[in-house]
């Protein structure tokens, strides 16, 4: 292979092909697409967390200039419409299935959150729709508004019929050995943890245009997501009772979805629906104080945790009681993120022999919750991680040698936890141990003298987390209560001059597909990078796939293409015997050339892909024309990746500042496709779960409005708070997928904010702190050593 | 935002007179906090009157004082030799103003005609006992102050000009609020032959505010140990998300504590 060739295939860090057109600012995103005769639309919201609707009077908005139509909760009622579905729902632990409340994509009667939809207002200008809607009169008739998740199950039904504001009461793994596990305990330790709400903040807020085509009675939509087939599938089919074969949706360039663009929002329906009914194509784009109000938040449990060890500090026993915050609808995963995605994750890397755990589902006066990147999985690591140090102090063991006593031992796998998932394959020691030594954590007690003399407080946090992704195989995914498969598809189109079009059913808002996933292209078959097109985001074009979440594009999805490369091989071989006159299994393919084993007679690649769109002399009884191959990939276990991020962190007590000095980590992804952009993912990750840790907190005062809906207000991290992040890696190659991936775009987010938090107390407990709670702002740590200064003094 | 009309004044007069000739008109001076409120719909103005072309940007050596014209951005302040040789503190203040746009846009004179109670300037004027210059009168610091949002300014009257007087030293010690950076306390100590004086911005409920107690234990012994814990009161500061009255008024005396070491 040429040597230019070899650097850009699997394991070489490739620039990415896709930076050009955002560096040059080309970028496609639905709000750089206009139609013709396009109608803007403002949506009405609620501006009160509960109430009953009494009357809305439009008629003054209607006579507004440049308006054509509002739409209310009644028109959708007349025409039938469904709203937004729940993609996955697990059975409660008495059998009966969970509650699933409808959510119309218009407020029909009644408000249940401060920025619920209540109008769509329709005009010639965005500037005429935002203008009328503030003419439109609407008579609420206010409840109380139910915002503490730790109350919320007392107070009145927020939709009828749902006894106790719960929606699920879901429970796994074996309770009566939990209690055995206590009644033999030698130790038990009790940590209370809340898992602070945050927002997404994607970059692009979400948007869509649509249109409605009357010749071929189609309809278009574009628009921000991460799964636009899924997207296609539930507008068409659950909501708006188009065919699918009408409906073409595509996801162009999008700004970061972090999980918020997985679902889909009544605003794109919406558009969608008033496409056809106005005639007009139909534009939206949220401003960021919509993205606030509207775009599914995350997190937000609140979990007690008992962990039982026994003489030897082992862990004998765990169980986790959590009430998780989903917000006034069900969003599509909202059911399932604090479920089989949290639940399943709680023996951590850890040998645990009995483990229970129920999660209550709650209902508030809150925007939806559902799954935001890493999706229940950071929050069983926050709560795992913090128990482990917590225990660790308990029992006076050093956190890493506690970590490391309790560790799965590598000759245990494939390792089957006692929540049902088995671990194919891991070696974690290696890992911290890297990451000890990354820190220098020998010697950190003389950082920390250190710092002591300049007045500042030094601590140091580890996280050895595990999460699972490549989400999923879809046997499991249905067993467990999931209304989708979770496999993948590719195409890969081998075009007559050789370049070649690769068709993913995943998504690109970030992670570097047009690169990665030409990198498999250029190893497999020996061409050219700039000869290979990836394209995704059209449903026109692409098989159906289920979009990007879940760390599963290339394991998933990357697994698909390299199936189907294995088939476009497959097929050159016999291309190359019949032009070779040779027989089809003598032919081998190596370094971009069909070759006849043995002998110097060979095609190269091109000349093959010529041949099968020329196929003058194709024997038509056993060899089609063209090159261009489908697959299907339903991987057989989910990936775990798995690693060990180590924070250090500097105190000053006079303010309760926390300054992030030192990050190193050591992550096993398996195989790396592009290191560079792995180490960005990694980069990103952190800096989200640092986010949580110390800076964001989506905060609802009692009358449920939501505080913090403005970047004046909801703190987001910043270049400036962090240090350089050390970032290395280990392989034990995945097991089950044909490139022995895992995936990488959670772990940051997953493993960091237990660290940073861990580092926190860590620093602190000379003073006699031994909690904070997410985020850690410098007044909450500030008051924390005040507190434990007082009580000292007692 | 609301549609509206659009004035850029060539002088004071014609700004008065444009403002005079509107229903409900505004001012623009930089922008930086009117124009975000207007995208919000948060105010409905039927006149901007732009006092960009009106000529009032200029630093002066003034003698005991510097004079600032009221459309001198904060990027020239802060790179205004002769601001650094008088008063660094203010330097230092200027260049620290919200981000480099709007250090590029924002000026003086807005900040202080709006008197955002966690701006920086304010503290600057009062501690500094400057005085505000308009086309009829000038109005000592302490006059011109009144609550959040609120100044001595009629709706017509512009601000031209500000003198600072220069301190024997002075520093100001800002801590952000994490979310947005403005001053979530804000401390400006200037000491001068007659006595230290001691600006808050940022935590006051009713805007900046002179914190006497302070004052007193500086002019007794001008030294951060002088500034005891408890020394300043919660009563009157601000309680929100980010941080209590408690802790405000903590680090009202952190702050102080910082700006007397820093004082140049």
């Amino acid at each position: 292979m040429p040597e230019g060739i070899a650097s850009q295939g699997i394991g070489a860090s490739v620039r990415r092909k896709e930076d050009r057109r955002f560096l040059i600012g080309k970028g496609k995103y639905t709000d750089d697409i206009n139609r013709a005769g396009q109608l803007h639309v403002y949506f009405l919201r609620s501006p009160v967390a509960f109430a009953d609707i009494v009357s809305i009077d439009k008629e003054r908005a209607e006579k507004a200039s440049g308006v054509i139509a509002i739409l209310t909760g009644e028109d959708v009622a007349a025409d039938n419409l469904g709203g937004p579905i729940c993609g996955w729902a697990p059975t409660n632990k008495d059998g009966s299935a969970p509650s699933e409340p409808p959510h119309p994509i218009l407020a029909n009667g009644r408000v249940r959150y401060v920025g619920d939809h209540v109008a769509a207002v329709f005009a010639e200008t965005l500037e005429e729709a935002t203008s009328a809607a503030e003419l439109i009169d609407v008579v609420y008739s206010e409840m109380p508004a139910i915002t503490d998740l730790k109350t919320a199950m007392d107070q009145p039904q927020i939709h009828d019929g749902m006894e106790q504001n719960t929606y699920f009461d879901w429970e796994l793994g074996n309770e009566a050995a939990v209690n055995d596990a206590f009644d033999r305990a030698e130790t038990i330790v009790n940590v209370h943890i809340r898992n602070n709400r945050v927002i997404p903040n994607a970059m692009e807020p979400r948007a869509a245009v649509a249109e409605y085509d009357k010749g071929d009675a189609r309809y278009t939509l574009f628009t921000t997501s991460q799964n636009p087939q899924l997207t296609r599938l539930v507008i068409g089919a659950f909501m708006l009772n188009i065919p699918e074969s009408k409906l073409r949706v595509v996801a162009p360039d999008v700004g970061g979805g972090f999980g918020s663009k997985i679902y889909v929002y009544p605003e794109e329906a919406v558009c969608v629906w008033a496409s056809k009914k106005l005639g007009r194509a139909i534009k939206w784009t949220a401003d960021r104080t919509q993205a606030f109000l509207g775009d599914a938040h995350g997190r937000d449990h609140i979990s007690e945790v008992k962990l039982a060890l026994d003489k030897n500090k082992k862990i004998i026993g765990l169980r986790v009681d959590t009430l998780a915050n989903l917000g006034a609808y069900l969003s599509a995963f909202a059911m399932v993120t604090p479920t089989y995605l949290h639940g399943t994750l709680l023996s951590g890397v850890y040998d645990i022999p009995a483990i229970y755990t129920n999660v209550k589902g709650i209902c508030t006066n809150t925007v939806n919750v559902d799954a935001y990147r890493g999706a229940g999985r950071p929050e069983a690591t926050y709560l795992l991680e913090r128990t482990m140090d917590v225990a660790a102090k308990q029992v006076g063991m050093d956190p890493a040698e506690f970590r490391r006593l309790n560790f799965i031992p590598k000759d245990a796998f494939p390792y089957q936890t006692a929540l049902a998932l088995q671990y194919d394959v891991g070696d974690y020691e290696p890992l911290l141990d890297r990451a000890m030594a990354m820190i220098d954590y020998k010697n950190f007690e003389s950082r920390r003298a250190k710092s002591a003399k300049d007045g500042k407080c030094r601590g140091i946090g580890i996280s050895t987390y595990i999460e699972a992704c490549g989400i999923a195989p879809s046997a499991v995914v249905g067993a467990l209560g999931g209304r989708v498969g979770l496999y993948e598809s590719a195409i890969v189109r081998v075009e007559p001059t050789g370049t070649i079009s690769v068709l993913t059913g995943t998504h690109s808002h970030g992670q570097g597909h047009d690169t990665t996933f030409a990198q498999l292209v250029c190893d497999k078959l020996g061409v050219d990078i700039e000869a290979v097109e990836i394209v995704h985001g059209d449903s026109d074009r692409t098989a159906f796939g289920m979009g990007t979440y879940g760390s599963r594009s290339l394991a998933v999805g990357g697994t698909a293409i390299s199936k189907a490369l294995d088939k476009v091989i497959a097929k050159g071989k016999i291309i190359a015997a019949h032009m070779l006159e040779a027989d089809d299994a003598d032919i081998e393919f190596k370094d971009g050339k069909f070759t006849v084993a043995g002998t110097d007679r060979e095609k190269s690649f091109g000349e093959i892909a010529l041949s099968a769109y020329v196929p003058h002399n194709f024997p038509h009884d056993r060899l089609e024309p063209g090159l261009e191959e489908t697959a299907f990939y339903d991987p057989a276990n989910f990936t775990y990746p798995a690693g060990t991020h180590i924070a250090e962190v500097e105190i000053d007590p006079s303010t309760g500042v926390v300054e992030l000095v030192d990050w190193v980590c050591c992550d096993d992804f398996g195989n790396l496709i592009n290191p560079m952009v792995v180490e960005g993912q990694v980069h990103g990750g952190i800096a989200q779960g640092v986010g949580q840790a110390l800076y964001e907190e989506a905060a609802y005062d009692d009358n449920g409005q939501l505080l913090s809906a403005s970047y004046m207000d909801y703190c987001m991290p910043r270049a400036d708070n962090f240090p350089s992040l050390k970032v290395q890696n280990l392989v034990t190659a995945c097991t089950h997928n044909d490139l022995g991936v895992k995936g990488c775009g959670e772990a940051g987010a997953i493993a960091s904010p237990p660290a940073l938090i861990n580092a926190v107390v860590n620093a602190l407990s000379p003073l006699g702190v031994t909690d904070i709670t997410m985020p850690a702002t410098p007044e909450k740590v500030w008051r924390a050593i005040q507190d434990a200064q007082t009580k000292a003094a007692e | 935002m609301y549609s509206t009309k659009y004035v850029k004044a060539r002088d004071i007069d014609d700004a008065v007179k444009a403002l005079k000739s509107a229903d409900d008109g505004k001012f623009l001076a930089g922008g930086m906090t009117l124009i975000p409120t207007l995208k919000q719909r948060l105010a409905n103005p039927d006149c901007l009157v732009d006092l960009s072309a009106c000529g009032l940007s200029s630093i002066d050596d003034e003698g005991s004082a510097i004079r600032i014209g009221a459309m001198t951005r904060h990027v020239d302040v802060a790179e205004s030799a002769l601001v650094q040789k008088a008063i660094p503190a203010l330097t230092h203040l200027a260049a620290h103003i919200g981000d480099r746009q709007v250090r590029n846009r924002g000026t003086i004179g807005g900040s202080l005609a709006n008197n955002d109670p966690a701006a920086c300037y304010p503290a600057a004027l009062l501690a500094l006992g400057g005085t505000v210059h308009t086309q009829s009168r000038s109005i000592a610091a302490e006059d011109y102050f009144d609550g959040m949002f609120e100044t001595a300014l009629e709706e017509d009257e512009i601000i031209h000009a500000v003198s600072l007087p220069k301190p024997e030293k002075a520093a100001y010690v800002k801590f952000p609020n994490p979310a947005s950076r403005y001053a979530m306390v804000g401390v400006f100590v200037a000491k001068f032959a007659d006595g230290v004086r001691v600006a808050v911005t940022g935590a006051g409920e009713d805007g900046v505010f002179r914190a006497h107690d302070l004052e007193a234990a500086l002019n007794a012994n001008f030294s951060a140990d002088a500034i005891a814990d408890g020394m300043v009161s919660s009563d009157g500061l601000m309680s929100d998300i980010h941080a209590s009255a408690d802790y405000r008024a903590h680090l009202i005396g952190e702050m102080t504590r910082r700006a007397v070491n820093a004082c140049t």
